[in-house]
Formats: C-alpha cells, sequence, structure tokens
C-alpha cells in the first residue's frame, strides 16, 4: 500500500476531520489488467445527501464494496469519518447502514426473524430492544403485514424494501444505499425518496448510488459523477446547475420581434423550433418580469415565458460533452 | 450472535432434512434386525449381533454403521455451506458490514459445525437406543472384554462413544470450512469436502501407501469401540483425538488465513 502522505493530493482535506463523512484518496481497483475504479478522489460531506451517478458497469458498486471494507484496494484508500478502511471496519461500520446490490436474506426465515439474525451479529448488540428495534424497522418501511412471511414468498420490491429495514435497524450517521429503488414500484420510489429526506433530517449523511439521473436530482444535495472508473465531476447540486447556466424560454407565434426585443435587453437569444426563442441568461442580472413586460409593451404575442434551470442531465452533457451513457 | 447462528442452522429446513435422515438410518437397522434377524455372532459390522440380545447396542451400532459416510456427509454438507452458502445467498456482505467481524464470523461458524457434528453424533446414538430399547431387551452391557457392566455404567460409555464419535468429525468439519471460504458455490465446497472423504478413503485401500496411513483423518474413527472394554483402552482414542486436533489447527488456520483477506465479491 501506498504511503498515506504520497497518495493524498495537495488541497485535500486530512484524515480525522469530521468534516467529511466519506474520503477517498487515489482509490483504484484493478480486476486483472482492468482500472474498475481508477484513481477516485471522492469527498462526500457530513450531512449531505449525496447522489452516486453512473451507468452500469462505471464503478459504483465496486466503489462502494471498498468503502465497507469488503474489497481492498489496490492503490490508494478510503475513509469513513477519517477512519481508514477497511482496518476500522469494526468500529466504524457500527454507524453504517447499507444497501449494496441488492437485498440478501435468508430464503426460509421469515422478515422478522430475518432482521433478528441481523441485529444478533452487531458487536455488543443488546439483547434488550431487540423485537422492538426490528418492529419499528420494519414498520418504517411499510412491512409489517408481511413480517411473518418467509423471505422466499416476497416480492422484488418486498425484498428491497426488507434491505432498507435492515439498514435503518440501528440510528446511523451514514446510510450507503446502492440502487435502493431497484424494483420498486412508483409508489415505493416516492417512499424511499421521502425515507432518504426523513433520514437527512436527522442529520445522517445519505450516499445514494444510482444510474437513473430523475431519482438522485429530486433528493441530493450533492452529486458526483462516476464513468469508466473514472470521477467525471464532483459537488453540490447548485453549483453544478450554476455551471450549466440558466435559460430564458419564451414561447411565441412571432419569433422575430421577440428575438428582437430580448436582444435589445443585452441577451443572445437563439430560437428553438418555430415557435420558441431561448436565451442564457446570467444569475439574477435578468430579471423575467422585466422580459414579460418589454416583450408585451413591444406587441409580441406571448404564448409562455419560462426559466429553465438545467436537468442534471442537460448538466451532466454539458459538462462532459457527452451523453450519459457514450462508452469510450 | 452465537445462539443467533445456531437457531438460523438448525431453523433450516436441510440441516433439518439431514438429522431425520440420520435418525432413519439406526431406526431402519433396529428394524430390520427385529423382523429379519441378525447376523451371526462375527457377522457383519461391531456391535450388530449384539444388538438383538441387549437392545443398548444398538446405538453403538448405529454409530459404526453410520461413521463412515451418512456423518461425515451431513458435516461436508454443514460445513461446505457454513461460508460459501452465506456467499451464493449474498448475506455474506451484509454479515460483513454489519459488522460481524471477519473472524468474529469465522469462529461463529466454526463453533456451529462443532455443534452440529456433536448433535448429529447424539442423534444417530439417541436414535439407536430408542428403537433399540423399544424393540429389543435391555439389561446390563457386555463389554468386548467379556464382562458386564451395569446399564447405567454401560449407557454412561454409550454417550462418551456418542461424544468421541462427534469429536472425531471435527477434522473434517475443519477440513470442509476451509473449502467453503475458497468459494462462493456452496455445491462446490460440499462436493469438495466429500471429495477429500472420498479420496481418504482410497488412500487407505492402497497398502502402498501404508506410511500415510496413521495420519489420515479417518485413521482411527473406529476408536470409539475401546471405550466398551472393561478397562478402556486409551492409545487409539487419544491418537484419533491427536489427529482432528492437528487437522483442525491446521485447516482453521488456512480458513482464517483465507477469509480474512479475501475480497469478497459475492
Amino acid at each position: 500500500m501506498l504511503d498515506e502522505a504520497a497518495d493524498r493530493p495537495a488541497g485535500a482535506p486530512r484524515p480525522g476531520g469530521s468534516t467529511t463523512a466519506i474520503q477517498t484518496f487515489g482509490l483504484t481497483k484493478r480486476f486483472g489488467s482492468v482500472a474498475v475504479v481508477d484513481e477516485l478522489h471522492l469527498s462526500v460531506p457530513t450531512g449531505s445527501v449525496f447522489g452516486f451517478l453512473g451507468p452500469n458497469g462505471s464503478g459504483k458498486t465496486t466503489t462502494i464494496r471498498m468503502l465497507l471494507g469488503l474489497l481492498s484496494p489496490t492503490a490508494g484508500h478510503a475513509e469513513l469519518f477519517g477512519r481508514r478502511m477497511p482496518e476500522s471496519a469494526a468500529d466504524v461500520l457500527v454507524d453504517v447502514g447499507a444497501l449494496v446490490e441488492g437485498p440478501a436474506f435468508y430464503p426460509w426465515l421469515t422478515g422478522t426473524q430475518n432482521l433478528l439474525r441481523f441485529d444478533r451479529l452487531l458487536p455488543h448488540g443488546r439483547r434488550a430492544g431487540r423485537d422492538k428495534r426490528v418492529g419499528e424497522a420494519l414498520e418504517r418501511v411499510g412491512l409489517t403485514a408481511a413480517a411473518a412471511k418467509r423471505y422466499k414468498a416476497y416480492s422484488l420490491g418486498m425484498r428491497q424494501r426488507l434491505g432498507l429495514a435492515s439498514a435503518l435497524l440501528q440510528p446511523r450517521q451514514l446510510l450507503i444505499l446502492d440502487e435502493p429503488t431497484n424494483g420498486m414500484d412508483p409508489q415505493g420510489t416516492r417512499e424511499i425518496r421521502h425515507l432518504v429526506r426523513q433520514l437527512a433530517d436527522t442529520g445522517a449523511t445519505v450516499f445514494l448510488s444510482s444510474h437513473l439521473l430523475a431519482e438522485i436530482e429530486q433528493v441530493c444535495t450533492h452529486v458526483a459523477v462516476l464513468n469508466l472508473g473514472r470521477l467525471i465531476t464532483q459537488g453540490s447540486l447548485a453549483e453544478l446547475q450554476a455551471r450549466a447556466g440558466t435559460r430564458l424560454r419564451v414561447e411565441t407565434a412571432d419569433v422575430a420581434m421577440a428575438t428582437e426585443v430580448l436582444q435589445g435587453l443585452g441577451l443572445r437569444p437563439t430560437s428553438d423550433g418555430p415557435r420558441a426563442v431561448v436565451a442564457p441568461v446570467e444569475g439574477d442580472r435578468t430579471r423575467p418580469e422585466d422580459v414579460a413586460r418589454a416583450l408585451v409593451s413591444a406587441g409580441v404575442g406571448l404564448a409562455g415565458l419560462a426559466v429553465e434551470r438545467p436537468s442534471l442531465e442537460d448538466t451532466f452533457v454539458s459538462l462532459t460533452g457527452e451523453g450519459f451513457d457514450v462508452v469510450r | 450472535m452465537w445462539s443467533g447462528e445456531l437457531t438460523t442452522l438448525f431453523r433450516r429446513r436441510r440441516v433439518q432434512a439431514l438429522l431425520i435422515v440420520l435418525a432413519i438410518v439406526p431406526t431402519a437397522i433396529v428394524l430390520v434386525l427385529r423382523f429379519a434377524g441378525g447376523p451371526d455372532a462375527g457377522e457383519g459390522p461391531s456391535f450388530l449381533n449384539q444388538v438383538t440380545h441387549n437392545g443398548v447396542f444398538a446405538a453403538l451400532a448405529a454409530l459404526t454403521v453410520t461413521l463412515p459416510f451418512f456423518l461425515p456427509l451431513a458435516v461436508s454438507v454443514v460445513a461446505g455451506d457454513a461460508i460459501a452458502g452465506e456467499a451464493g445467498l449474498g448475506t455474506l456482505r451484509y454479515v460483513l458490514t454489519v459488522p460481524a467481524g471477519r473472524t468474529r464470523l469465522l469462529a461463529a461458524k466454526a463453533m456451529t459445525i462443532s455443534v452440529f457434528c456433536m448433535v448429529a453424533a447424539a442423534v444417530v446414538a439417541a436414535a439407536g437406543l430408542i428403537s433399540g430399547a423399544i424393540l429389543f431387551p435391555v439389561g446390563r452391557v457386555t463389554t468386548l472384554s467379556g464382562e458386564t457392566l451395569s446399564l447405567a455404567s454401560g449407557s454412561l460409555r454409550i454417550l462418551a462413544a456418542a461424544g468421541l464419535v462427534g469429536l472425531s468429525l471435527l477434522g473434517l468439519a475443519a477440513i470442509g470450512l476451509f473449502i467453503s471460504t475458497l468459494t462462493d458455490v456452496p455445491v462446490g465446497a460440499i462436493a469438495g469436502t466429500l471429495g477429500v472423504l472420498i479420496l481418504s478413503g482410497v488412500l487407505t485401500a492402497l497398502p502402498q501407501l501404508s506410511s500415510i496411513h496413521p495420519w489420515l483423518f479417518t485413521a482411527q474413527w473406529q476408536s470409539f469401540g475401546d471405550l466398551l472394554r472393561t478397562h478402556v483402552q486409551w492409545t487409539a482414542i487419544v491418537k484419533n483425538l491427536e489427529i482432528q486436533a492437528g487437522y483442525i489447527a491446521l485447516f482453521a488456520t488456512a480458513a482464517w488465513a483465507r477469509f480474512t483477506t479475501k475480497d469478497i465479491l459475492a
């Protein structure tokens, strides 16, 4: 393993600080000659809801397995709350709930029995309140009615819920959830989002991996994008969106005149189809109500006026200049 | 954690089925003896011809008959499945992120397998004892040396024999646990462990390899019979326990070295 000082990039926070829940230092995993995760410098602030994005096969799960001490990195290292993994796994993981690559339980045990088993595995696990903890965890994910059913009779969505219940058995400071809405119906997906917000409200850090951009966008405060094992970008959602820029969209039958008016306001409009004009705006310098007034007083028939903040997908494309599923 | 591991194991249908089969084998033998008559003295496996005179001997006959294959089969299934089974189900990654701790988990698995070995031997002996006691007269126990012991002291020796058989299985159990850390496919680990058992049988059958025979984990498996001498002969029994301890030390260490450094991809 490399010397700790050598593989920490200049300017990266020192380990031991509590401002980051997860920090990786040149984290690399090779299987044979293929670098599945390649020099990852990830920094997840404490208390954030962190979206870990990437297409299938981009190395998200391998990264998560290294964070949890299941895999040893080929080079570099990872820290949870400033404690090095996997060496500190026994101390650190008590505060970490995880869902990795889908749920897995004992098919011959019921939901309750499965959770009891995991509760018993905890080092210094308290026997007192065990049934209560399990009951509450099941209730939190809406599985109370199916608690006495054997796991093998569970549907995919119920299995996923049981996985979440297991991650929530203890009060956690950090939740690492790998594709938590996999196999869930829209109602279930909404419930998971609600749960993630609830967890964030208690001050827990939530690290959420997904290949679905829209899903992440709705709950996350921070985002990192991974492609082919390399980190493409990371930062707060607002920061990333600001970098991509906001634009003003005017819908009208009178495109030519609208363009003229917008140019008069110092904007640089371009037509977007025969019935719309768009123009990038910087920050708050151009107020939409001023634009509306100018357009109306110039006699432009205004069918619609909107301030468009870029979706995460637009942001991603503008940052990388390529589509989400493009493979080098 | 320990009790949880045991309940998880014994709640499993497969394990329950194994124990039921282990109970059926001695019962079937006793039934055959009762309704088809026993072998003449000096024929058949040890203790079998004594069952008709004293039902208590059915426990010993049951241990003798099941030790070469049925008992190690059951142990191979449970030991081979220990880690590989968790990997195959995917529960291993969750058990380790709880965090159960790799060494701690391996110790818990070793403990449950050991308990299973003892329970399996006890089930065989108990099934033999119960069916023998029901279908045949029960009385003072005649030792191999020809003297008789009281029923109580005879029963105690039979209990000890079951314990020794359980301990005899621990060497194979350690091998199974090690093989279980090598793969994510439980069937592979179970087959591998059974393969080792069969290999030991093959090696025993080759007189050219007599120099290694004393070191095979099966070498002194039948030594529990020595408990039934009036003055117990300890040489073979102690030798057996030494062999088992050696195999446990070797393969438990190998399992630990492998499992604590393994990349968990399952």
